[in-house]
């Protein structure tokens, strides 16, 4: 992890543009980013699942492998990760975990292949050390190029493709997790159709020096307004999504995690990844706890860190909590106990030291709408 | 005439006579952003000044509410457990949290009124 308190804030190349839309910027992972603009985080929220809106997320890591002779690096890079990256075909994306030995994670990305590179997006607090452990594992087989300078931009919400297509028509037709190279304002950027929100959209790379004409090129049409971070956290946990450094970390499985579904059926079998003895038993056994959502009766709101009590018996912790705008009530997720963690299964939070009654319930708290095709 | 005096804390109290209403001020609820949740206190409950007695929560975070000045809890503002939003739209006005009997209103002189409260805000940059 990045300590933020090491040296100055670094910027994106949109920082004077926060600035001139009236952005409140707050240090994050190192980084000053914008957490709101001046019509706040619920209309920004809704703003995103209704229209569109457009996230700067320069400030997380895009990293791109390339093999070196004799070397395959999907192959390679599957000696990491628990995911199947090399089933990936050129323009296919998967979501994937970085385990350590104990099958914790060390973080979570996403990999994309080119057909000549894969491409990383890793989270911004995490990516100097995942450069490293990149760079000490992988440096035989793949080329290692950090981009951390490119820009990140996300366009999220339902108006997010008839954007987008005004600008690079060939992107109406990328389904739900893969890309494609694009020309956008004259620079050459990779788009994937993906996001952190729960909605349909994507992801767009843009060289550092365009990064500021494209966002406002995008901003220009009626339909996108800019997002902040606040609304970023209450859109991905409405989507059940996890937060590295709160839902996982280090201490927690993809399986406790309920993140399963990342682990291709193969490399379930197979292992080769750090920690596979353990997420395999995992699979095989149950793993201790589980990553479960929330649903509060009332409306005060369970926050990270707040226990999970059953009969006053504590059972877990909230891991992420928050109000959801879409939903005009309290969410959380948290971990429990797995002998406790079915849904309809009825808990207590402890909010402020008093027990606010709350059920489990399956996640997402609010329906994917992602493009399948 | 109702005398408006200001915590360091960003609460605000309008007295009249032995009673004070008290709430956060525009400055507060421009820092907290979009306000989801309120908790006040029961009425009945006694207070000292200091005392954490309410809650405010944002989409991000979670906030107490200190009382400015020792008392009994009178009324609370029900409107806002379903309109928390009332707290960013008008902080002095339907926004109030709660109104108090004043226990010693001496405690009053350690408040700030609006000119030393504007100034204290303006120095924090």
């Amino acid at each position: 992890m990045t300590d933020p308190s090491a040296g100055p804030l670094k910027r994106t190349p949109l920082h004077a543009l926060h600035k001139e839309l009236g952005a409140r910027l707050v240090p994050f992972a190192g980084y000053e980013m914008p957490v709101q603009y001046p019509t706040g985080i619920l209309v920004e929220h809704a703003q995103t699942r209704n229209a569109c809106g457009l996230f700067d997320v320069s400030h997380m890591g895009q990293v791109r492998l390339t093999a070196k002779a004799g070397h395959n690096t999907a192959k390679a890079l599957e000696t990491l990760v628990p995911g199947d990256i090399a089933g990936l075909q050129p323009g296919q994306q998967r979501y994937t975990q970085f385990t350590n030995d104990a099958g914790g994670i060390l973080d979570d990305l996403m990999v994309t292949s080119t057909g000549d590179h894969l491409q990383l997006v890793v989270n911004a607090a995490c990516k100097d050390a995942d450069l490293a452990h990149i760079q000490a594992k992988l440096s035989g087989a793949c080329e290692i190029e950090p981009m951390f300078s490119r820009g990140l931009l996300a366009l999220q919400g339902p108006q997010a493709v008839t954007v987008l297509s005004r600008l690079a028509p060939s992107v109406a037709g990328l389904k739900f997790m893969t890309g494609t190279f694009v020309v956008i304002d004259g620079a050459r950027c990779y788009v994937t159709r993906s996001g952190y929100t729960g909605c349909d959209g994507y992801e767009i790379s843009t060289p550092a020096d365009a990064t500021d004409a494209i966002a406002r090129k995008l901003l220009s049409h009626p339909e996108v307004k800019p997002i902040g971070l606040g609304a970023r956290d209450s859109l991905r946990l409405e989507a059940g999504l996890c937060l590295y450094g709160h839902d996982i970390d280090t201490t927690t499985t993809p399986v406790e995690a309920g993140l399963l579904w990342s682990i291709g059926k193969e490399r379930r079998a197979q292992g080769g990844f750090p920690g596979a003895a353990v997420i395999q038993k995992q699979i095989a056994d149950g793993a201790p706890r589980k990553r479960v959502g929330l649903l509060p009766e009332g409306k005060a709101i369970a926050r990270e860190g707040a226990e999970i009590a059953i009969g006053g018996k504590v059972v877990g912790k909230v891991t992420s909590g928050g109000f959801a705008p879409t939903l005009g009530r309290a969410i959380a997720m948290g971990h429990v106990e797995r002998s406790q963690s079915s849904n309809g299964t009825r808990v207590e939070l402890l909010v402020r030291g008093k027990p606010a009654p709350a059920e489990i319930v399956p996640m997402p708290f609010v329906k994917h709408a992602y493009y399948r095709g | 005439m109702a005398d408006v005096r200001y915590s360091e804390e960003h609460e605000w109290i309008r007295v009249e006579g032995d009673t004070g209403t008290i709430g956060i001020t525009q400055y507060a609820q421009e820092q907290l952003g979009d306000v989801v949740f309120v908790e006040v206190p029961q009425a009945g409950r006694k207070v000292a000044k200091g005392e954490a007695v309410a809650v405010v929560e944002s989409v991000k975070a979670a906030s107490d509410i200190y009382a400015p000045v020792s008392g009994e809890v009178i009324e609370s503002n029900a409107a806002l457990a379903d309109a928390p939003g009332d707290v960013n739209a008008e902080p002095m006005g339907r926004g109030w949290f709660f109104k108090m009997k004043l226990a010693d209103k001496g405690e009053l002189a350690g408040l700030m009124d609006e000119a030393a409260y504007a100034a204290f805000v303006k120095g924090l940059g």
